[in-house]
């Protein structure tokens, strides 16, 4: 059966046949390099589009249908204007570190596509601590949105920037705890494992009423780590202008633009794995022939749907809910998020030691 | 705060979280309900809405006869000076003078559709249009009179 594992392994032989094997690694690297730089371009593309789809729709418009068939080249029209403007920097600004923190973001995005499986042993790096590698490098982010908010030298972005600094970092913690309530039950930080674990069901399935609170929490703090709406208080349109890239123009906006788009693919990549069963086809329990069947459907398509499923509910969220004010963004994460997540991770951990899961 | 509040405070919010979400996501799904108007495509089959007012007319019947006694209520009740009524006197058959209009005079350019002169007209002489391509190269253009040359006052009407 067609997949991606069977074509990067003969990409591999092929490559260990005519090289030699420093070669061959490092001509792996600078293709899984472009191909990850082809995945940021096509999903910025994609999820742009998407979004401009779902926000008409929701709000009772037709969205964009004038450039190519159904408005489905807006997008692509649309970089190619942001590729042509003036990237601009402020003579006020700290030169240096206003024009370094675009790509920290992007680079941040980057890092975090290693250990995400896209499809049956298609990896970049199964590294035996893939979620907690997932979490540390995820709060590098802030650090760039800290450096364009401080470096612009505008009162706007510095605010919008402390604001989303308070934000990531409160609700990095329920993230945390509602990740942890996955570890528990399957014992092990590597993706992999992870996804082994859940091929005779999904976690949101086997785990009962706690599992789909972690899950839902999950959704919550990672919609509030990505900066989007309901909680999109670092970029508030309509009191900070856009927040921490106010200043920002040209290629080096359209970079943090992206990156916001790519955080969102993955941590939703991410939610499919832990809860989802990432590239793992919908089985249940012991009933061969159902399973088969699901079997069919080749891995890759699981994976991309069930992420862009939990996409596709992230910007319904935006699109519904009117966005909170700093103190209430702040009281749900710690009187509410927190301690519902601490309970619930207790009861994970009375059921996976109990075994009451299926 | 007690426990039982805290609970219900988040059973509250859920509820009225997903109430909205209801709604949206219905929207979402059912394209039907799409009111965007693509204007210039649409421009044979485009329908206003009933209250949309575009611009002051004077509708006349067949026989260019309109219903205006020239009492020239509208002009006091514009604001801005938008309508000039300018009278003239017919000789009715019994020989009397009566007080009728020559023209009257609509500035187009000056009217905020506030509709005030609409409510005062005391024979509904005069109503709102729901045209809206108003652009003109000229400005003059937008000065209209809004009685066809050679029309009448309707039989009845005082």
């Amino acid at each position: 059966m067609w997949s991606f594992s069977n074509i990067a392994n003969q990409l591999h032989y092929w490559l260990n046949d005519h090289f030699s094997p420093t070669l061959t690694l490092i001509i792996e690297m600078v293709l899984a390099g472009v191909a990850v730089i082809g995945l940021f371009a096509g999903l910025g593309l994609v999820l742009v589009i998407m979004e401009r789809k779902v926000s008409a729709w929701i709000q009772l418009r037709l969205g964009p249908n004038r450039v190519g068939p159904k408005g489905m080249l807006q997008s692509l029209a649309d970089t190619f204007k942001l590729l042509l403007k003036e990237g601009m920097t402020p003579s006020g600004a700290d030169k240096i570190m206003f024009n370094v923190a675009p790509f920290i973001a992007m680079i941040v995005a980057m890092l975090l596509l290693a250990p995400i499986a896209f499809a049956k042993d298609f990896q970049l790096w199964d590294l035996n601590i893939g979620v907690l590698y997932v979490s540390a490098i995820s709060s590098v982010s802030v650090i760039s949105i800290l450096m364009a908010g401080w470096s612009s030298n505008n009162k706007y972005s510095l605010m919008g920037a402390m604001r989303s600094g308070a934000q990531i970092v409160s609700y990095e913690l329920s993230a945390g705890l509602s990740v942890l309530a996955v570890i528990v039950m399957t014992g092990s930080l590597q993706v992999s494992d992870i996804i082994h674990s859940q091929a005779d069901g999904w976690w949101i399935f086997k785990g009962h009423i706690p599992m789909f609170i972690a899950f839902v929490t999950f959704i919550i703090a990672v919609t509030a780590e990505t900066n989007r709406a309901p909680f999109d208080l670092a970029e508030a349109e309509s009191e900070l202008t856009a927040g921490f890239h106010t200043e920002y123009s040209g290629m080096k906006f359209a970079l943090f633009f992206l990156a916001e788009y790519v955080n969102v693919f993955i941590v939703c990549a991410l939610g499919a794995t832990l809860f989802l069963g990432g590239w793992m086809p919908f089985h249940i329990g012991n009933w061969e022939g159902f399973n088969h069947v699901m079997d069919y459907i080749p891995s890759s398509v699981w994976f991309f749907g069930k992420t862009f499923f939990l996409i596709w509910l992230i910007m319904w969220f935006r699109w519904t809910f009117p966005r909170l004010r700093i103190d209430q963004l702040l009281n749900l994460e710690w009187k509410y998020l927190l301690p519902i997540s601490m309970v619930n991770l207790l009861l994970v951990t009375l059921m996976a030691i109990l075994k009451w899961h299926f | 705060m007690s426990a039982k509040q805290y609970i219900s405070d988040v059973v509250n919010a859920v509820s009225s979280l997903l109430t909205g979400m209801k709604r949206t996501g219905y929207y979402f799904f059912h394209h039907k309900e799409i009111i965007t108007e693509e204007y210039p495509d649409n421009r044979a089959t485009l329908k206003m809405a009933e209250r949309f007012k575009g611009e002051v007319v004077m509708p006349h019947d067949e026989n260019n006869e309109h219903r205006c006694t020239g009492c020239t209520a509208c002009e006091l009740a514009c604001p801005n000076g938008t309508i000039k009524v300018v009278t003239k006197f017919d000789i009715t058959p019994e020989g009397k003078k009566k007080k009728a209009i020559d023209k009257l005079v609509y500035h187009l350019e000056l009217c905020t559709l506030c509709n005030l002169c609409i409510e005062s007209c005391p024979s509904d002489a005069i109503i709102m249009a729901q045209t809206f391509e108003h652009s003109v190269f000229n400005r003059a253009e937008l000065t209209k009179v809004l009685n066809k040359p050679g029309s009448k006052i309707m039989e009845g009407v005082e």
